[in-house]
């Protein structure tokens, strides 16, 4: 058999070993997120306290279960996936070492199993942080390793697929933009890995009583992972903002040059971020906070501004060269929203940077984190980001890569069409809410704060109720989003119609296909550059221009506002 | 002509950036900039810094300190812990463990107190309600805050780092009393007041040490 096949809708030559590495990984991704899905409904009916449904020691057992499986297992798994499509798939490339690429993949699944027995049996009920000394079964550590050397092997192969394409010419010119975003994300990845194995291993010595590890040195540099994976999310989203930007609209990039360099000064400054843990702790002094907290001066905060305004400036250039040219806003009205994929692009992009983005920046300035650290605040401010951002534009692929990858017909299409919708709004919701909840300083990670069984019983005000009302029912229609999603998913790739080997999809109607594989944006020609009447005030992306301003000012409003708060406190220092 | 993001450039992609994007850029960087201006600024005329003063302790040293404070401050008893007293510009030492905080301490307001917080066991964290005042406490280290209560009132230390499956039990007490008033020596009449009233954990020391539910 051919080790290659073509793919009809975009010409890509796809190494048939890459298909089926990510198919496995992609899988993989789904089921942890339908452990981590249930364990999310457990954890949000227990918080909410009109229905407080778990006992406590199961909360916190669920708790652990529900961030484990979110942001390791499901993250990292999808991850991968990404990183063998935006090289092998996208540089026409074969995949050099197959039997590699499985070992890692069985590594990654036996690590995964070791920490959920660990953790479904109650061995470790240590919350996502495993904070030293909470301790844990040793097998919950050596499965994080596992899982983590496994990852760290993926990612060394697609350094490898890179080599390997450009020594075999597989690709003219430079890598394409998606691939180089991917790139920096596989960088960033063996770095903070790097930092798990650094951390793990004593840990899992300490935890056979082998060694000592002290608390404050776990949590710098765990953090250097926990935080710094983060941005391994940051980046491979916004490399899927510009590959659904591409597929959905046919979105340009705006300056190559800008979009990159964007990208390096992520790696360069990401793995600072470990200190927006420990900006209230006592082992380090304020410059050292303020310097690391700062990502050298903000850097990797002006690389996601840059983005924030390069992917949707790419998309309504995009439009308006296709000939959606009406006033400031003509190019949105003419998107298509009923494309899952466009849909979630634009819902990650906003709910990522208006709320997450934001609420980050502020809640990790080293004085306002006084009046942030561990309360509700920071949940609100990551289900902002990994949830509706990283997350939403990888259920927005998803759409893309089950016809053009797993190559079959998207399963109840009407629901899938309305995912984004249900998923973006209620965690806008959810995550809001528990931002707010959070300013009251009601604490995460916590069973009954009525505390009807403490010592003193401090009494929220009643508003506080009401929003964690607010954030549950939230939560409950993101759940229902997330639901739908697995649904569709799992049935379109075990049931789906099939398409068949030179089936492109253009021109279908009626099948269960997004529009950007049925009537994809048309290949641009140097006329319709010339035919863009020439800019106004506001430059050629005048919609985009005026969004970033709107951003700007809310950023400006919510961080001051935040200072003001601080200010009226005690004197501490 | 221009590419989409999936598309490979040339070679050289190193080309003049348009005026607008050019803009934006400043605009964000100029922004950056006031960010990071602000920590340093706030050290320099602000009120509330995480700074501290911060070294290793031992645990042990710790809790021998903390019991020293308590014999030497102690005015009465709230809930079965020590309620203490020290005097307007003395140290004061906060103990976490599994899952209590030790001991309830009694200040003044406008006066200047070095408030220090250590855990001996596992990681805890320092969240004053209703102002929303959050420290890490981790074990192993001293943490000494200069604090100036600028409000009197009754105030509930809540443990917002997940410390064990008694976590959410884990509330001490911190009061302020008004700058005018006069010096009150008895506890025992404070705890009568509203947090006591509504207690239903037994009074004994013991029982703060919970269990689940």
């Amino acid at each position: 058999m051919n080790p290659f096949r073509s793919c009809p809708t975009t010409g890509l030559k796809v190494h048939r070993t890459a298909d089926s590495l990510i198919k496995a990984n992609a899988v993989a991704a789904t089921v942890a997120l339908l452990v981590g899905g249930v364990a999310a409904v457990l954890v949000l009916l227990t918080r909410w306290e009109a229905v407080l449904l778990l006992e406590a020691e199961m909360f916190y057992r669920m708790l652990t279960v529900h961030g484990m499986n979110m942001l390791i297992f499901f993250i990292i798994f999808f991850e991968m996936a990404v990183l063998y499509f935006a090289s092998a798939v996208l540089l026409n490339c074969r995949v050099p070492a197959p039997k590699t690429g499985w070992i890692a993949f069985v590594l990654m699944v036996v690590g995964t199993l070791m920490v959920e027995w660990t953790m479904w049996t109650g061995r470790a009920d240590v919350l996502f942080t495993s904070y030293v000394p909470l301790r844990a079964h040793p097998l919950f550590y050596l499965g994080v390793i596992l899982f983590a050397v496994g990852a760290l092997t993926v990612v060394g192969h697609f350094f490898a697929i890179l080599v390997v394409a450009k020594r075999e010419k597989a690709y003219e010119g430079s890598v394409p933009l998606v691939t180089y975003g991917a790139l920096t994300a596989a960088a960033i990845a063996a770095v903070t890995l790097l930092h798990g194995a650094i951390i793990y291993i004593p840990t899992f010595l300490w935890s056979l009583d082998m060694m000592n590890v002290d608390a404050q040195m776990y949590r710098l540099i765990w953090w250097g992972l926990g935080h710094s994976s983060q941005q391994i999310n940051v980046a491979a989203m916004v490399s899927i903002w510009y590959l659904l930007g591409a597929l959905t609209v046919g979105a340009v990039v705006l300056n190559e040059k800008v979009s990159r360099t964007a990208f390096v000064l992520y790696v360069l400054f990401i793995s600072m971020a470990s200190a927006h843990h420990l900006l209230v702790d006592p082992g380090m002094g304020p410059s050292w906070k303020v310097w690391n907290t700062s990502y050298f001066m903000y850097m990797a905060v002006l690389a996601s501004m840059i983005h924030g305004f390069t992917v949707p400036a790419g998309t309504e250039l995009g439009m308006r060269l296709r000939g959606a040219t009406q006033g400031l806003f003509g190019w949105l009205k003419r998107a298509p929203w009923g494309d899952p994929g466009f849909s979630s692009l634009a819902f990650s992009i906003v709910v990522f940077g208006f709320v997450g983005g934001i609420t980050g920046v502020t809640f990790g300035t080293e004085q306002i984190n006084i009046i942030a650290h561990n309360t509700l605040r920071i949940p609100g401010h990551f289900h902002a980001t990994v949830v509706s951002g990283t997350a939403m534009a990888f259920m927005g692929i998803t759409y893309y890569v089950i016809p053009l990858i797993f190559r079959r017909e998207i399963a109840f299409y009407r629901l899938a069409k309305i995912q984004p919708y249900l998923f973006a709004v209620g965690m806008l919701i959810f995550s809001m809410a528990m931002t707010f909840a959070g300013t009251f300083g009601v604490p995460r990670r916590h069973w009954d704060i009525g505390f009807n069984q403490a010592l003193f019983q401090p009494e929220f005000s009643p508003a506080v109720n009401l929003i964690i009302g607010v954030m549950a029912v939230g939560g409950l229609i993101a759940i229902l989003g997330g639901a739908i999603y697995i649904v569709v998913t799992v049935v379109s790739v075990f049931f789906g119609r099939r398409m068949a080997a030179d089936d492109s999809g253009l021109g279908a109607t009626g099948r269960g296909l997004p529009p950007g594989i049925t009537n994809p944006p048309r290949a641009l020609v140097p006329e319709d550059r010339e035919a863009l009447k020439p800019s106004g005030r506001l430059g050629p992306v005048p919609g985009t221009m005026v969004m970033v301003l709107i951003f700007l000012a809310a950023f400006i409003l919510y961080y001051f506002v935040n200072w003001a708060l601080l200010s009226f406190l005690w004197e501490v220092g | 002509m221009y590419r989409t993001g999936i598309e490979a450039p040339e070679r050289v992609w190193w080309k003049k950036v348009g005026r607008h994007e050019k803009i934006w850029v400043w605009i964000a960087f100029a922004w950056c900039m006031v960010l990071f201006a602000m920590m340093p600024l706030w050290h320099l005329r602000g009120g509330q810094n995480p700074s501290g003063i911060r070294h290793r302790v031992d645990p042990a040293a710790y809790q021998a300190r903390v019991l020293e404070f308590v014999q030497e401050y102690q005015v009465g008893t709230d809930n079965g812990l020590p309620v203490v007293e020290p005097p307007p510009g003395s140290d004061v030492y906060l103990q976490a463990s599994q899952y209590a905080w030790l001991p309830v301490v009694r200040l003044r307001q406008g006066a200047e107190y070095t408030l220090h917080l250590s855990s001996l066991d596992v990681n805890h964290g320092f969240s004053l309600y209703p102002l929303n005042i959050n420290f890490q406490v981790v074990p192993g280290y001293d943490y000494g805050l200069r604090i100036v209560p600028n409000q009197p009132g009754e105030f509930h230390v809540m443990c917002n780092e997940f410390c064990g499956i008694g976590h959410h039990l884990m509330v001490g007490k911190i009061i302020v009393e008004p700058a005018g008033a006069a010096v009150g020596g008895s506890a025992d009449g404070l705890a009568g007041g509203t947090a006591g009233g509504r207690s239903s954990a037994d009074a004994d020391g013991g029982a703060n040490t919970g269990g689940g539910r």
